[in-house]
């Protein structure tokens, strides 16, 4: 099916009544993904896409995803770091996309850390 | 970079970082002149002189967090082993355009990649700014302008998860029927 602007006036619609339904932002979770040079040629746009892609599925309206310059250890890139509120930062690296779905699920959702992908745990 | 729409994406940033307010890309692939053509033009606050002849150079980048500056100088050597030039025109106050061309059917020359990922991944990280992105394959082309997509949304933002996902799909749609089309005219 050809995709139509008249789509957008749909999407602004349902958007529109949803809008107000938002979390305030002082518990919202911040999920920032590395997309410098190192982080693109390492893989981090298939990760930012994935993690988009789970976040729209599972309707997850308490989650904003930005992006970053480099962080800084490009080797262990692609990086992901997740901000909750009142929490310490974890950063996660050597990032995939199956890896980033798995950190929706695990970590957004049921707000348990994947150590095993956390940069502590990175040799 | 494993594919252009990487590298399209690696130089976007630059432009943002530059304070962009319009991005213009465009890949435009000519089989008949063996040529495909790069180039991702912005009105960020450009380079001096100096700075713009020193920058092809990995050793210099305005990062803080590394010394060495690798998305320009990458984008070169992979169009020169392609057969093609680089080049980068800034001007202080105006903007910066940066141009590729790769020999089309040359064996280096790598895949274009997924464009309609790569759009997205910008959009997403600047949802305020202006893009445009013009694709051609031969005679046929198409052009996607997120001017027209604000337009019809009013005040939602263009990174809400639908409509990024709705930006992905339409572009990879008009993508695919560029591609199927040139394929066309090419067997004739």
């Amino acid at each position: 099916m050809k995709k139509t602007i008249a789509e957008l006036n749909a999407i602004r619609e349902k958007m529109q009544q949803s809008m107000q339904m938002r979390v305030n932002d002082d518990s919202r979770i911040r999920v920032v993904v590395g997309m410098a040079t190192c982080g693109i040629a390492a893989g981090a746009r298939p990760v930012l896409a994935a993690i988009l892609d789970e976040v729209n599925r599972r309707s997850l309206k308490n989650v904003t995803v930005t992006q970053t310059g480099c962080i800084g250890v490009c080797r262990l890139e692609p990086i992901v770091e997740v901000f909750e509120p009142g929490k310490e930062k974890v950063t996660y690296v050597k990032m995939d996309e199956n890896k980033a779905r798995q950190i929706v699920s695990e970590h957004l959702v049921n707000h348990r850390v994947i150590d095993e992908y956390t940069i502590g745990a990175a040799k | 970079m494993e594919d252009l729409s990487l590298s399209v994406l690696d130089i976007s940033q630059n432009s943002l970082a530059a304070g962009a307010r319009h991005l213009r890309i465009e890949v435009l692939g000519f089989p008949a002149k063996d040529l495909l053509e790069i180039s991702i033009e912005d009105d960020g606050h450009g380079m001096r002189k100096d700075f713009l002849e020193r920058v092809t150079d990995p050793f210099v980048t305005t990062r803080k967090t590394r010394k060495v500056g690798l998305g320009i100088p990458l984008l070169k050597m992979t169009a020169e082993m392609a057969g093609g030039e680089f080049s980068i025109e800034s001007e202080p106050g105006v903007g910066t355009c940066v141009k590729a061309t790769f020999r089309y059917t040359h064996i280096d020359r790598p895949p274009i990649g997924n464009m309609a990922e790569t759009i997205v991944a910008i959009i997403q990280g600047n949802p305020d700014i202006s893009l445009v992105y013009k694709r051609a394959e031969g005679q046929e082309s198409f052009e996607f302008d997120t001017e027209t997509v604000s337009a019809a949304l009013g005040d939602i933002p263009l990174n809400e998860p639908e409509v990024l996902q709705w930006i992905r799909e339409y572009v990879e749609e008009n993508e695919s029927e560029l591609e199927a089309g040139s394929k066309k005219e090419t067997v004739i």
